[in-house]
């Protein structure tokens, strides 16, 4: 590498800064050869739509709990050792409790700013796990997980499972009445999983519950494994998205082959670091105005005592749920116990739902026979079977919710637990599915419109009388945007049935799979409305055209635009009056 | 600045776009926006930037001013949200104000000042060039080759052996995360015992006093512990022992007793039931009087208390442990015998 490069060369004219910059610049790149790296990448063009922002939402706030983190890392006690509390929160003064409670109060009462940071860290990792949540609808709806993204998708439902598992294990922490009754619930979970459950607990706990060695493991797993997976997650999930392009939606000069948008320099150095500060900023203005969990409120733990209307925080409440609207099963064989109650709604419920999310682009993959490279997203409509299970899956996952709030709606609405359990325990099973039919409907439909509008264009409200009495609705093209929006529709025929025997009369071996696979395949595509062929679109556009044609008198008068846009669609020309009342008012004057 | 999506207006540059690698999109129609074309406009966008970045380094002072100058007990009325500690509020707002105006910034930089012309850049073919796959097969062939790892067998095996076996030593050493107590009792012998024995004297579960029948009215409750509780805890530190032996007293008539969990388990119509959740370990004690149905503020298993203790609703599936109780010489209630069953959530080997 030579020792001359852009960023010495030029310094002619350049500010001290930019001259201080450029020799950094320099001296870096002759160590690591950064420029090269640089060079490539700050014109790195970035498509802008604000769904792309959910994404960062999550990144952003994830700093935030990382930067607050390390903060209260200074002032809590990871300890279970008992100690009696001397802060300054009167109301508990002189009781016994845990150190880590001890420290969690000192922080919120005793350290100037401490209940700020703790309060950000709680509302920031609530943002953070809600941002997952709706940035994995958006790229599942529109499919960007589809080749080449499923590391990445991958890699996002293995970011979703920590940060649960980084949100329970820090409220578990400050060792309050509230946090100790999940933990409670955690443990009775393990020791439910069949052989090892007993043993698991014993050894997670350090014997029986609570007994004083769990919170200091939980805090190692919070403020290292966890994080330090994330972080490892966040920077490959990254480094992918730079490498692969990010996909864009569909739009005038969009293609599969190209991105359009914005270059990194200087535009979204801008606005993705403004928009870091504006997540930091509203984290710590929330944090600032609203209260999160007033853990001295709710008292040290101890495992006999609980107060009403308990509730984890949001992400844990569907499993909270399952386990609410669970009937009572348990069977015993051959002198061992199965908790059927506590494995489905707890263990095996949750397993099936990330084991199902993290291969869904493969049995897509699968069905539809879809190898090729897929930049452009999919709008919704275009694949109403993909939107109707996703719709399908987020009614599952409401339902449970209701159901993880069950006492506070049954006391809030004066309804009893029982009938809300039942109707839960009903519609889980009932209401998914009408969710997709309904779904899957709705996409149909939109997509005919779809149809519709490049076939006959869009009504423009402007009825038109024909010499010989006729009433006709002009239409017009629909613009180019929309054009282009509605043209990217990929049609995808369903794959055939495959042959049981084929004409030498040799048997299929693979026949019953690829019937299965046919059948899905069916079942994805079959009910698509197709798109309209050239000619179509161009027999509509003929036919708009002899619309034009026939309204063109009309548009010599003066203005005609103008006064079409002004008036609603109705004709009008300079000189004709506006109003009713203006009209009656000529006549007099005649 | 003129609308540059023609790839005409944006000058003789040395950075055109078309030199970094991407052009503007012909086809799409570009409207410029008032600062592209009125420079008094521009200025404006300029002053509105400046003066966030400006009032964010105010807000900073006035943080520091409200870290030193509020006192951290004090609280104030604000609207809305009511009696909030001053402080709190005080810095939240500041430093969020401070932070959350850098960013707004910034975007307002970038969307009124920085260009707004859409741009292309051409994707590339992720999959690797023929070349490059062949080469990396040849090296992977020659690494085989040389390595030998095909042709010595024996090699390849005692190495997957060895390979499988080395992380056994990593998961033994995690056997003594728990440290077996003394006489070495397995989980389900722990999980099976508590502190009540027969004579065990029934004490209120905060003030350790103990209770004579004619302190419970009919249709109250006690939470309870054992009269040793305290003892015990001291010796431990742990609240392991409470977290098993707590119970809940109630008193009923007699006459509405519908069945108990062995004959006679009752003192005048006082019932004890263990007051851990037999779905995953909750306490409880939200207890109906009228009705005698105690009922799980977790996850809403409802126990008949008049009828042995069973489930009538809700996720568990077992019904509550009845401990059987008596008074002793000086008329105290008592234990008169341990939990016939194990108390709290169910696990394999509880049979």
């Amino acid at each position: 590498m030579s020792t001359t490069n852009p960023a010495a060369a030029s310094p002619a004219a350049a500010s001290p800064i930019e001259a201080a910059g450029g020799g950094v610049a320099t001296y870096v790149d002759q160590r690591v050869g950064s420029n090269k790296f640089l060079g490539r990448n700050l014109g790195k063009v970035f498509p802008d739509h604000w769904s792309f922002m959910l994404g960062e939402i999550a990144l952003y706030s994830f700093l935030v709990v990382l930067l607050s983190g390390v903060y209260l890392t200074l002032f809590f006690k990871p300890s279970m050792v008992e100690v009696i509390y001397n802060g300054s929160y009167v109301p508990l003064k002189g009781i016994e409790m845990s150190e880590a409670y001890a420290s969690t109060l000192d922080i919120s009462f005793d350290v100037r700013g401490g209940l700020l940071i703790r309060q950000m860290h709680h509302w920031a990792a609530l943002i953070f796990v809600a941002a997952i949540a709706v940035h994995m609808f958006r790229v599942f709806f529109t499919g960007a997980f589809r080749k080449p993204r499923e590391f990445n998708w991958i890699l996002g439902v293995g970011l979703a499972t920590l940060a649960l598992a980084a949100g329970f294990s820090g409220y578990s922490l400050p060792d309050d009445l509230l946090s100790g009754t999940g933990l409670q619930i955690a443990r009775g979970i393990v020791q439910s999983i069949p052989i090892v459950g007993t043993w698991g607990a014993f050894l997670l706990f350090g014997g029986e519950f609570p007994g004083t060695d769990f919170i200091s493991r939980l805090y190692g797993i919070h403020i290292l494994l966890v994080p330090g997976l994330i972080l490892a997650l966040v920077t490959v999930h990254l480094m992918l998205v730079w490498t692969q392009k990010h996909t864009q939606f569909p739009g005038p000069g969009r293609t599969n082959n190209n991105v359009v948008g914005y270059p990194l320099m200087p535009v979204y150095m801008a606005k993705a670091g403004g928009f870091f500060f504006i997540v930091f900023g509203i984290c710590t203005l929330i944090a600032g105005l609203v209260t999160i969990n007033p853990i001295w409120l709710f008292g040290p733990y101890t495992p006999d005592q609980v107060s009403a209307g308990s509730q984890p925080d949001w992400y844990i409440g569907w499993l909270d749920g399952a386990l609410r609207i669970m009937p009572n099963l348990e069977s015993y064989l051959f002198g061992y116990t199965i908790s059927w109650n506590i494995l489905i709604p707890a263990v095996i419920m949750p397993g099936i739902v990330f084991t199902a999310l993290a291969l869904y682009p493969f049995l897509e993959a699968w069905v539809t026979g879809d190898k090729r490279e897929h930049h452009l997203l999919d709008r919704p409509r275009n694949t109403p079977t993909r939107t109707g299970i996703g719709v399908m899956a987020i009614t599952f996952y409401g339902l449970l919710w209701i159901g993880g709030g069950n006492d506070i709606i049954a006391t809030s609405f004066n309804l009893t637990i029982n009938s809300i359990t039942w109707f839960l325990r009903i519609t889980i099973f009932v209401l998914p599915p009408i969710a997709f039919v309904v779904t899957k409907r709705i996409c149909l439909a939109l997509q005919r419109r779809d149809r519709d509008k490049l076939l006959h264009g869009y009504e423009t409200g402007r009825v038109l009388r024909l010499p010989h009495g006729e009433f006709i609705e002009v239409h017009e093209t629909i613009n180019y945007k929309e054009m282009a929006v509605i043209t990217s529709k990929s049609d995808i025929a369903p794959l055939p049935a495959p042959v049981k025997v084929d004409a030498d009369g040799v048997a299929n071996r693979k026949y019953r799979i690829q019937s299965l696979r046919a059948k899905l395949s069916n079942f994805f595509y079959a009910d698509n409305i197709t798109k309209p062929t050239t000619a179509e679109i161009e027999a509509a556009q003929h036919h708009i055209d002899h619309d034009a044609a026939l309204e063109a008198p009309l548009h010599a008068y003066e203005d005609a635009d103008e006064i079409r846009n002004a008036h609603g669609g109705v004709l009008h020309h300079p000189g004709m009056a506006n109003t009713n009342a203006e009209q009656l008012a000529g006549r007099t004057d005649h | 600045m003129t609308d540059i999506s023609t790839g005409s207006g944006h000058g003789p540059s040395e950075n055109t776009p078309a030199k970094l690698g991407y052009s503007p999109v012909a086809d799409i129609p570009h409207r410029p926006r008032v600062a592209d074309t009125d420079p008094k406009a521009a200025r404006r966008a300029e002053r509105q930037v400046a003066s966030m970045f400006m009032l964010s380094m105010l807000f900073v002072v006035l943080f520091i001013v409200a870290y030193i100058a509020i006192d951290k007990s004090a609280t104030v009325y604000v609207p809305v949200f009511g009696a909030v500690g001053a402080m709190n509020i005080a810095l939240g707002f500041t430093m969020g104000v401070a932070i959350f105006l850098i960013g707004a910034g910034a975007i307002q930089w970038a969307k009124k000042l920085m260009p707004d012309v859409e741009v292309v850049q051409q994707r590339h073919d992720l999959v690797s060039p023929t070349e490059a796959t062949k080469e990396a097969a040849a090296n992977y062939e020659r690494g085989k080759e040389e390595s030998g790892f095909a042709r010595f067998k024996i090699i390849r095996r005692t190495l997957i052996g060895a390979m499988v076996l080395f992380p056994i030593p990593l998961v033994v050493m995690l056997r003594d995360l728990w440290i077996s107590p003394p006489g070495n009792p397995s989980p389900s012998e722990l999980l099976t015992t508590t502190l009540w024995e027969d004579g065990t004297r029934v004490v209120t579960d905060a003030t350790y006093l103990p209770i004579r029948p004619e302190d419970i009215p009919v249709g109250g409750l006690v939470s309870a512990a054992p009269a040793d509780l305290p003892e015990v805890q001291e010796a431990e530190h742990d609240l392991n022992a409470r977290g098993k032996a707590a119970i809940i007293l109630v008193r009923m008539d007699p006459a509405e007793i519908v069945s108990q969990q062995g004959d006679g388990w009752d003192y005048q119509g006082i019932l004890a039931y263990s007051k851990i959740c037999t779905h995953v370990g909750c306490p409880i004690a939200l207890y109906e009087q009228r009705t005698h149905h105690l009922l799980c503020p977790c996850h809403q298993s409802t126990f008949d208390l008049s009828d042995s203790g069973n489930v009538i609703f809700g996720p568990a599936a077992r019904r509550m442990p009845q401990l059987p109780i008596g008074v002793d010489a000086e008329g105290f209630i008592v234990a008169k015998a341990p939990f016939a069953e194990p108390v709290g959530p169910s696990f394999w080997e509880r049979g």
